[in-house]
């Protein structure tokens, strides 16, 4: 489980690096988004994996950690709120100088 | 339990959130609420920094214990950059009054949601809750840089929340990292584990740590990671741009926290882990910052790059890692925060005066009415951000080149700072003869020289000013902080009495 849990961050981060770097600002949207799935992936795998554990002392001989959880939550919720913002921001950007790149054609001094 | 440790943290939060219930065109009120809250913080903070003289106040919410509830730590470094901000904020809600406020939407509740932000990410003792300020002063500051909305304001806004949202993701995994490795996010119980990690685990621990910094050298906005700042800062209302002031030394400052705390003396291996790339980096960013003011072509941006200076300088202050440069720096950090602060509202207000179409460019304007007034205060400032005397960059620049170690380290420090110095006063006189001496009569001004502004301005002068008078029992309270600094026993044990003097053994 390990292995494909990585494999599969490993894809999702990359992924999200080469979008981000495209010059026009859709697809650096969309890299945002996979890179914070591969965050918040991450995040949870730092309590380590398991399956049907709870996340409470007592009721069994281990228990899954549930802090991760708590900070995915959080952090899964900014997350939307910034990428919900860049959306907006990008189509200011494009009403406002017509062209939908990430950085201006002429820049200036 | 003392509960003086949540208020700057409390009060812009529920003035903030009041304030965004409040319909658009009831300003008065909400300019009455906003003042309230910007006047309470300063009592609060100097209170705060009266407080933790005596030691650090720890304050636990929810009263569990820490490393299992979230800590707000106030040492007399959190406690310093608090009054640094608050008075900072003070002059920059003032002067938004005047009528910067009217430009847009909900600028009063998003000042103070940025406040929040930027006391809270000084005042927390944990390190997610460091992330959580982070985004609140982040997203705040993604809409105060919006406000107003003209097309440049939003061609640099996207930069800078595309890069911020990057810097987030990285922020996290390092927090996740380290949390695996260590399993606590309270940063005394962090560092404690550190120093007791197997060796094994020190690369990872390692690279955790970097990232981190890097995260913070983004917000601190070092070489090469500046590039989205002079635009932004720039393009800025002036009392957003005069607030963002602060924003770079947040950035600094978590590195000095970290560095410090969790990678400090005690951590083995990882003690002193990134210092050496840091000062290197700083001193890049120095030269890079004093070259970008020779070459600005408006006067904000010539701040903006005065701002990268003023980083590369306090960077390379801490790359050294000595009490007496972490003083020293301190000091400086604060002068240059202020001057900043100064230099931004002047910037806009000249802009204001000269007009939207020529606003702060390097081009012949019109003559600007009080000229010996306006003059005067922009002299002022400029001499003190070079660090000329009689001003406070003059002291902050001589303790810094007083403590540098000799050997190439002093070389290459003098050279930076003496030869940037330079740099920043041939870019200051060309700024100042051009705004006041080629002028264009035949040019109509576009508003007349308004009295609350500039007294923004000169309230952040005047406190530059102090900082040269009080020049004595600073240093002394600043050489206290950065003794406990680099001795973190006393914080550690403030924040966790259970294991009060048993460093290194944690359970």
């Amino acid at each position: 489980m390990e292995l494909l849990y990585s494999m599969v961050l490993g894809g999702l981060a990359a992924a999200g690096v080469y979008l981000l770097l495209r010059g026009r600002t859709f697809p650096v949207v969309v890299g945002l988004t996979l890179l914070s799935y591969a965050v918040n992936l991450f995040l949870f795998a730092t309590g380590r994996l398991a399956t049907g554990l709870p996340a409470v002392i007592g009721h069994s001989e281990t228990y899954a950690d549930p802090l991760p959880q708590a900070l995915v939550l959080t952090a899964i919720v900014i997350g939307f709120a910034l990428t919900a913002l860049a959306v907006i921001l990008a189509l200011a950007a494009l009403s406002a100088s017509g062209h939908d790149g990430v950085d201006d054609e002429k820049e200036q001094p | 339990m003392n509960h003086l440790p949540i208020l700057p943290i409390l009060i812009p939060l529920f003035a903030g959130a009041i304030m965004a219930m409040i319909p658009g065109d009831r300003l008065p009120l909400k300019r009455l609420i906003s003042s309230l809250a910007a006047f309470l913080q300063i009592p609060v903070a100097v209170g705060l920094l009266i407080g933790a003289g005596g030691g650090v106040l720890v304050y636990r919410l929810g009263d569990w214990p820490a490393p299992f509830g979230i800590i707000l730590a106030v040492d007399r470094l959190s406690a310093l950059m608090l009054f640094v901000a608050s008075i900072l904020a003070a002059a920059a809600w003032l002067y938004a009054l005047r009528g910067d406020d009217r430009q847009g939407r909900g600028f009063h509740a998003l000042f103070q949601f940025q406040i929040m932000g930027i006391f809270g990410a000084f005042l927390t003792g944990d390190l997610f809750n460091l992330f959580v300020f982070f985004e609140i002063l982040l997203i705040a500051s993604y809409a105060l840089l919006l406000h107003g909305r003209t097309t440049d304001r939003i061609r640099a806004g996207l930069h800078y929340v595309l890069l911020n949202i990057f810097g987030s993701s990285l922020f996290l995994i390092a927090v996740g990292a380290l949390y695996a490795m260590t399993g606590t996010l309270n940063m005394a119980d962090m560092a404690l584990r550190i120093a007791s990690a197997p060796p094994a685990d020190a690369p990872l621990l390692g690279a955790a740590g970097t990232l981190l910094i890097i995260v913070f050298g983004l917000k601190a906005a070092v070489f090469p990671l500046y590039f989205w700042l002079p635009r932004a800062y720039a393009a800025a209302a002036a009392p957003v741009a005069a607030l963002f002031a602060i924003m770079t030394k947040v950035g600094l400052y978590s590195i000095l926290r970290v560095h410090t705390l969790i990678f400090g003396a005690d951590a083995g291996d990882l003690s002193g882990l990134v210092h050496e790339a840091l000062w290197i980096v700083a001193l890049i960013t120095l030269v890079a910052g004093c070259i970008g003011a020779l070459g600005a072509a408006s006067l904000e941006r010539l701040v903006a790059y005065l701002v990268i200076v003023s980083v590369g300088t306090i960077a390379a202050g801490l790359a050294l890692q000595t009490p007496e440069a972490i003083a020293a720096t301190l000091y400086y950090l604060i002068h240059s925060t202020w001057i900043a602060g100064a230099l931004f509202l002047l910037a806009g207000e000249f802009a204001r005066m000269r007009g939207e179409a020529i606003g702060g460019r390097f081009v012949p304007g019109p003559p600007l009415p009080r000229p010996m007034l306006l003059g005067g205060l922009f002299f002022a400032a400029a001499v003190s951000v070079a660090g000329m005397p009689p001003l406070s960059g003059f002291i902050g620049k001589l303790l810094l080149l007083s403590i540098v170690p000799t050997g190439w380290q002093t070389v290459f420090f003098y050279a930076a700072l003496l030869g940037g110095g330079l740099l920043v006063i041939t870019a200051l006189g060309r700024a100042g003869s051009t705004l006041f001496w080629r002028t264009d009569a035949r040019l109509p001004g576009a508003a007349g020289c308004d009295a609350v502004r500039l007294s923004a301005a000169v309230l952040l002068l005047t406190a530059g000013v102090l900082l040269v008078i009080l020049a004595q029992p600073l240093m002394d309270y600043l050489e206290a902080a950065a003794a406990s600094l680099i001795d973190p026993k006393e914080y550690i044990r403030a924040v966790l009495p259970a294991v009060s003097g048993a460093k290194g053994g944690a359970p």
